[in-house]
């Protein structure tokens, strides 16, 4: 019993670090109706940045954090100005197949730049962590937790409480109608993008003491993310939310009762029995039937 | 350039009949070349490379270029192959046929098996499942260390004896890809050819038009498998040796640059992309002392190919061509169409019953009836917002009823999809025009000939006449083999008209024809209207311009809110007070 309370515990701060690079996928995906495949590019980006700015150059830990989500955003509106926006009128294909080409070229312009070693990054806390009852409480994972959660309410508050938000919403819902209304709508797609690098890379930042920073963290959390919306339901936030702590929890446990090198492979059978089973989704509407 | 002529031999083009075997002495001289010419065992390996993998990337020119679906897999199904005729031959001692057979059968197997499990849903899941399915296979060929040798591979993987040498080997790689290469140019213009092109244009337009669009696209996926999986089995045999790395998902996305680069329409593309993606990197070398630097600048060529040349190098290449081709002369055969307006059956062409359609608790149609007799031409019309157009979708399938039964032809189709019910008899238009717009007009009329269930049937000759005739019926025979994307508006619906009739219905449901089209326009659809009468065949038709409507119906049904109001003869259903108001609006103080 402590043993599933302690997995369970892990499984939910791994599922936070895949919900919230969900979030930056569903944010992309209604603003654009794009899938973002370079979405965990930045997350692994955010995490070599931090490891610039806190290991290389010694900077204070919250300094180098915001640094390196400035230079997040930067990402964000150089990738939307060079990936999307000149395509925005193209079916979703050859987006998509320039999102596969940007994130092949973050990941190895990275490796160019910084070589293959994998990096140390420490987390936020001195101490490692503390014991609950029977379980013990990873500081790195509960930060990760309560950061998700923080997250999660601000931005429930800012889509649904700011005029902002709702400005992003009516874009996401209609472009053509919110540009006849006066919302500058390659302005709030700009924000999107923009958003959604920084929140893939707070998600990067926050899971790098877990993981190592690596080359290939940003594909493989991309694509345990994606699981997680399609699991949650295409385009739902709070899915996203729900399918990235469902499959934490799930991964976790099939490593530590079925097997430890197929782990990531987990994900990806969930993913498939979903499409087949259940294509929308926990919470999603019917996906095909449009005329 | 040799090779121009193989793929400009589209249906009718007698002038390119040297094109066959201008290709066949090409591929003959790259055969003897490969067999005479002394090489190093660096060029041997370059062109066995080049060779199996453009194999692979023929699979994408299916896929993607054909069918327009995505696959981040090939990789996957290259490996496939390859770990058959690898570990078949080393461990289990299998002849390398059979190797090549069974892994050949494995790719299919998992490709069809991945495509009819998410190719019901939009693209984005595919690009995602096919990732998944990559990723899991490079994990198992990783971890399942007694079977694949894990990270170490393969070794020592024999050829069969007669190929045993290199050189007679390579010779042997380019016989397959130049025959594969022509099946894959072939298979353009066959009909599963022109339906994934029909699907990759306009989904719902196939639909209707009586493509199984699931089918083809799970076809045009497992096709795709095929041809990676034959491809890894000779890249198996060529280099002796397989290990997970060489098929990991980098190397699907370096399938997919080289497809792209080339260009996803032809096969001629994916061989050039193949072969400019194998050199480059080779003249390239020193940038593989700096990892990581090679495939950034891959990455950046993906999305710089996307943005300036979506065509690839063959497609531009084929657009500066195109500038100076002249209209191809066939030769015109006249309006010869004819229609057996669904046979003579009941007197019924159609009959529906209680028809419903609610979205959640909006009754867009509620409760209609509607009786269509054989022969005639039948209108629905209605104010904005009645339900006409939801119904024209539920007629045809797009929507499924609520309740209510609909009998074409004296047989039930209310529970059958759009493709189904074309091949029940079904033909219709949309009111925004729906044709594949990168085929040209009279590939459009074929795939409406092609029908399941046409009467006419017949070899493919008949059914190019009778596209052609179809074609003639409506005035545009002489542009038969221009791309439809370049037609004026009221030619599109005139072409969209023909697609139906080509396909002989028995039932044609025309959904506002005369939206968008200027007055002389309509008055030659009026006319076109009743020379489609004429010969027999029924027409439903919605449209709002009530002196088109006066002019060539006989019958008329209205509907308001979803409710049918007047049935019956057209001058006694105009005269309706009902239809007046519903119409005009009733004047308050004379409210009924």
């Amino acid at each position: 019993m402590d043993l599933v309370l302690q997995l369970l515990f892990t499984g939910i701060g791994i599922g936070s670090v895949y919900a919230l690079v969900a979030l930056g996928f569903v944010l992309i995906f209604r603003a654009t109706n794009v899938v973002n495949f370079a979405q965990g590019e930045f997350s692994m980006v955010a995490a070599f940045l931090m490891v610039v700015f806190s290991v290389k150059m010694g900077l204070p830990y919250w300094v180098a954090f915001i640094f390196a989500l400035l230079g997040m955003a930067c990402l964000g509106a150089v990738f939307n100005l060079a990936v999307y926006y000149p395509l925005r009128h193209r079916t979703y294909l050859p987006v998509i197949i320039s999102t596969i080409g940007a994130s092949i070229f973050m990941a190895n312009t990275t490796l160019a730049v910084h070589g293959p070693e994998p990096e140390v990054l420490s987390g936020w806390f001195d101490t490692p962590g503390f014991m609950l009852g029977p379980v013990y409480l990873d500081n790195q994972y509960v930060l990760i937790i309560v950061v998700t959660a923080l997250l999660v309410a601000l931005q429930y508050w800012f889509f649904e409480h700011t005029l902002l938000g709702k400005k992003l919403q009516a874009t996401s819902q209609d472009k053509e109608m919110a540009s006849l209304l006066g919302i500058p709508v390659a302005v709030m797609i700009m924000i999107t993008f923009i958003y959604s690098a920084v929140i893939g890379g707070i998600a990067g930042i926050l899971v790098a003491p877990v993981l190592f920073v690596s080359i290939g963290m940003g594909a493989t959390i991309a694509l345990k993310a994606f699981a997680a919306t399609i699991i949650g339901g295409f385009g739902d936030v709070t899915g996203a939310i729900i399918g990235g702590l469902a499959l934490g929890v799930i991964e976790t446990f099939g490593a530590a009762y079925v097997s430890v090198p197929y782990k990531d492979g987990f994900a990806f059978l969930v993913l498939i029995a979903f499409l087949i089973f259940r294509p929308q989704g926990i919470f999603g509407e019917r996906v095909a039937e449009k005329a | 350039m040799s090779m121009t002529a193989t793929t400009e031999g589209a249906a009718v083009r007698p002038r390119l009949r040297w094109g066959l075997p201008a290709y066949v002495v090409l591929v003959l001289v790259a055969m003897t070349l490969a067999l005479v010419v002394p090489k190093t065992g660096y060029v041997l390996n370059i062109s066995l490379q080049a060779t199996t993998y453009a194999i692979a990337v023929l699979g994408l020119t299916i896929v993607l270029g054909l069918c327009g679906q995505i696959n981040l897999a090939q990789a996957a199904f290259f490996g496939l192959g390859a770990y058959a005729v690898g570990i078949g031959q080393t461990e289990y001692g299998v002849n390398f046929w059979v190797c090549l057979l069974l892994g050949t059968c494995m790719a299919a197997g998992f490709g069809a098996l991945l495509g009819a499990s998410t190719l019901r849903l939009g693209g984005h899941y595919l690009a995602m499942v096919t990732i998944s399915f990559q990723q899991i296979v490079t994990l198992v060929l990783i971890n399942w260390i007694p079977v694949t040798k894990g990270p170490d591979g393969v070794r020592a993987i024999p050829r069969p004896g007669f190929l045993a040498d290199g050189s007679t080997y390579l010779a042997f790689c380019i016989f397959m890809l130049a025959l594969l290469g022509f099946l894959v140019w072939k298979l353009r213009d066959t009909r599963l050819g022109r339906a994934m092109r029909a699907v990759r244009d306009n989904e719902l337009a196939a639909g209707v038009a009586g493509i199984d669009v699931y089918r083809t696209k799970v076809t045009a996926f497992a096709l795709s498998a095929v041809l990676g999986g034959i491809g890894g089995a000779l890249f198996a045999g060529g280099f002796s040796y397989v290990s997970p790395d060489q098929f990991s998902f980098a190397e699907s996305v370096v399938f997919l640059t080289m497809v792209l680069l080339g260009g996803v329409a032809s096969p001629i593309g994916a061989a050039i992309g193949t072969g400019l993606l194998i050199l480059i990197p080779e003249w390239l070398r020193f940038l593989k002392s700096i990892p990581g630097l090679y495939l950034a600048i891959y990455g950046a060529a993906v999305i710089l190919i996307v943005l300036f040349m979506p065509d690839g190098i063959w497609g531009f290449v084929r657009n500066q061509f195109d500038r100076f081709k002249r209209a191809a002369g066939s030769v015109l055969g006249g309006d010869t169409l004819q229609l057996s307006g669904g046979g003579t059956g009941s007197d019924m062409v159609m009959e529906v019953r209680g028809l419903s359609k609610h979205f959640g608790g909006l009754k867009a149609v509620d409760e209609v009836d509607l009786t269509i007799r054989r022969g005639g031409v039948h209108a629905l019309i209605g104010p904005n917002g009645s339900g006409k157009t939801t119904t024209l979708n539920v007629l045809s399938g797009l929507y499924r009823a609520t309740s209510g039964t609909i009998m074409l032809n004296g047989r039930d189709v209310t529970n059958l999809p759009p493709h189904a019910r074309t091949a029940a008899g079904l033909g219709r238009t949309f009111q925004n025009i729906r044709l594949w717009r990168s085929m040209t007009a009279l590939e459009n009329v074929m795939v409406g000939a092609e029908r399941p269930g046409n009467p006419v049937g017949g070899d493919s000759a008949a059914l190019l006449a009778r596209s052609r005739a179809a074609l003639a019926f409506v005035g545009l025979e002489d542009r038969a083999d221009e791309v439809v994307a370049n037609f004026s508006y009221g030619h599109q619906r005139a072409v969209e008209i023909a697609r139906a009739l080509a396909g002989d219905p028995a039932l044609l449901l025309l959904d506002e024809p005369g939206a968008g089209l200027n007055s002389s326009e309509k008055v030659e659809l009026r006319d076109l209207l009743k020379r489609i009468s004429a010969r027999g065949l029924t027409i439903l038709i919605i449209d709002h311009d009530m002196t088109l409507v006066s002019e060539v119906a006989q019958h008329i049904t209205v509907l308001n809110f979803g409710r049918r109001i007047a049935d019956g003869y057209s001058a006694d259903v105009l005269k309706h007070p009902d239809v007046i108001a519903a119409y005009l609006g009733t004047a308050p103080d004379v409210a009924a």
